[in-house]
């Protein structure tokens, strides 16, 4: 038992009731919200020392003991994942005090911007499957309401489709909870995964797999992506980075942990269809990110081959491939966030979004350009950077494994990823100014954020031995779902 | 009673769906809303229907799982919320553009 689990979900939510009085005062907002974020952050660090000492921690709500209540769960792989999704949001939160407009910050964005990571930190460390779709529905409504904000044409039918996706996955995710719990009568994670095991995974639980990776999919933007461009697309470029940054990636942990936790009976089933689907994303996010040429799609497509990536490495299975992706998946965070941060200073900077209409900003705007192409490299994986030891931990484990075919696309798709993002280099930062002078943009603040990220981005590279201790011990409970049973049902 | 439940919850969903894929925004959230209630029905169904105490409160024989009414109680919250809010991003998106026919919203690019 510990209490600490449930203060990164209190604080913000907190934080957002207090900010939803100060209407007004929007100093006094940026204040409160800055310092809820350090002190998540201080706590998410002290979260993963503790679990580093002591193993996974748990915290049972109402002091209902498993299988009964709801069980909060902080094993490695969810509270390093807090932590780097309070560090992320920070900066991005950070970054829009010098973005967002007055407008927005008038209108409860900040309010919005804490209740959506309320969601996205109760998503990793909830133990129960019905408590993972609340906090799923607490993100989304939050991000319904980030990504109508402002309410222009474009946002308002983006938001309509978006909205509508959601909707229809959210009403598979209950069905898919209810033939679950018909077929094994439990909700609690680590219960279910005894009772599954037991059960044997034939095929209606096989079924009830598909079901779930059909709804986690949807939200993570595995194969079935077809509305992620066009949504991301809308909304301003802090709402993008931390969309970008952590949306996807809380569907994507919530792959990760069902199918090495729940479905992990029969891989040559489920795993099976989790690469080839892989295998799609990455090619069809590869092409997208080639075609488009204006800066927003390009980023919003890379965000897609990362995501296809990662469930590579949940594919492969591997005890080294699941440390790479845990490893990448962090990083991926962090470049993520970056990304769209540099991607919204570049077309502020350059008044328009269109590659074509761009050109010859790197006289102005040098620190801009080489922190662009620092960051280009480190996504491709260029080895003293961030992006290198996951992907050569996911492609070792899967060459190991025989999955030749795989591992191409994999490295395909990387060198595509640098084609488009140098694609986005040259055509901004080199060549000749357009000819009608843009006035200078004053990128300090929004500077000091992206510098800040990119020092992490490279600590993280150089210091991959230090992150590897924690991201094994992670991979350690994602390779033997019995440690997490252990750790819940000892009672 | 499982098969008339299961009809009805058919029912509710090919509904839901036909109004989902139809022209107009309106229409469309009815159509969410009829698919969410087919799935709480599916959510009672699945649990098991049968006649019982409540439990905790009083002894008797039989009783029924709460579980699932709780899980439905939660669900019915989340989409009354989620429902609102498509009403009111219709309502808005029918004021800045004068229609709510999906087809005519390819075209507005900005």
């Amino acid at each position: 038992m510990s209490n600490l689990l449930v203060l990164p979900i209190l604080i913000p939510l907190a934080t957002a009731v207090i900010l939803i009085f100060l209407k007004e005062k929007i100093r006094l907002q940026r204040v409160i919200s800055a310092l809820s974020g350090l002190l998540n952050i201080l706590i998410a660090v002290l979260l993963v020392t503790r679990v580093h000492s002591e193993g996974i921690l748990t915290l049972q709500m109402g002091g209902w003991a498993p299988p009964y209540g709801i069980v909060f769960v902080g094993d490695m792989f969810a509270v390093l994942l807090v932590t780097m999704a309070s560090i992320v949001s920070f900066a991005i939160l950070c970054y829009s005090f010098s973005s967002i407009g007055e407008q927005r910050e008038r209108f409860y964005y900040y309010t919005f911007f804490q209740f959506l990571l309320v969601g996205v930190y109760g998503s990793f460390l909830t133990g129960d499957i019905f408590n993972l779709f609340v906090f799923f529905e607490v993100m989304l409504i939050s991000s319904y309401a980030l990504i109508s904000l402002g309410g222009t044409k474009l946002q308002l039918r983006e938001t309509s489709k978006y909205l509508l996706i959601n909707i229809v996955s959210s009403t598979l995710f209950v069905a898919a909870v209810a033939y679950l719990y018909a077929a094994v009568g439990t909700l609690n994670m680590a219960h279910l995964s005894q009772r599954i095991a037991e059960a044997g995974q034939g095929g209606v639980l096989n079924v009830i797999a598909v079901l779930f990776l059909i709804v986690f999919s949807l939200k993570a933007g595995l194969f079935l992506f077809f509305w992620l461009p066009g949504s991301y697309s809308a909304p301003p470029a802090a709402v993008r980075a931390l969309f970008g940054a952590l949306l996807t990636k809380v569907g994507l942990y919530a792959i990760i942990r069902t199918f090495t936790l729940l479905f992990v009976n029969d891989p040559g089933f489920t795993h099976d269809w989790i690469a080839w689907m892989a295998a799609a994303t990455m090619i069809l996010g590869s092409l997208g990110a080639v075609a488009y040429r204006d800066v927003p799609r390009i980023l919003n497509y890379n965000v897609i081959i990362s995501v296809g990536f990662v469930a590579f490495g949940l594919a492969a299975g591997t005890a080294d491939s699941m440390n790479g992706a845990v490893f990448y998946l962090l990083h991926d965070m962090l470049a993520k966030g970056l990304m769209f941060i540099l991607g919204g200073m570049i077309i502020s900077a350059a008044g328009t979004d269109r590659l074509g209409s761009m050109g010859g900003m790197i006289r102005k705007y040098p620190l801009l350009g080489w922190m662009f192409f620092i960051l280009a490299l480190a996504l491709v994986g260029i080895p003293p950077l961030s992006g290198f030891a996951g992907k050569i931990m996911i492609l070792r484990g899967a060459l190991s494994e025989g999955m030749l075919t795989l591992s191409l696309i994999g490295l395909g798709s990387s060198f595509l990823v640098l084609f488009s993002l140098m694609k986005v280099f040259r055509l901004a930062f080199w060549g000749n100014e357009p000819k009608e002078e843009q006035p200078k943009v004053s990128l300090k603040a929004a500077s000091a954020v992206a510098a800040g990220l990119l020092l992490l981005v490279i600590a993280m590279g150089i210091g991959a031995e230090v992150v590897y201790t924690y991201v094994s011990q992670a991979g350690e409970v994602l390779a033997s779902p019995a440690l997490y049973i252990e750790a819940i049902m000892k009672e | 009673m499982e098969l008339v439940m299961a009809v009805a919850v058919g029912i509710l969903f090919m509904i839901g769906v036909y109004l989902i894929l139809s022209k107009s925004l309106l229409r469309i959230v009815l159509g969410t809303s009829l698919l969410t209630h087919g799935v709480h029905l599916l959510l009672l169904t699945m649990a098991g229907l049968k006649r019982g105490a409540a439990p905790v409160l009083g002894k008797a024989d039989t009783y029924v799982d709460p579980l699932p009414q709780a899980l439905i109680l939660t669900s019915i919250v989340i989409s009354f919320g989620v429902t609102a809010f498509f009403f009111v991003l219709a309502y808005r998106s029918y004021q800045t553009r004068g229609t709510d026919e999906m087809d005519s919203i390819k075209e507005d690019n900005e």
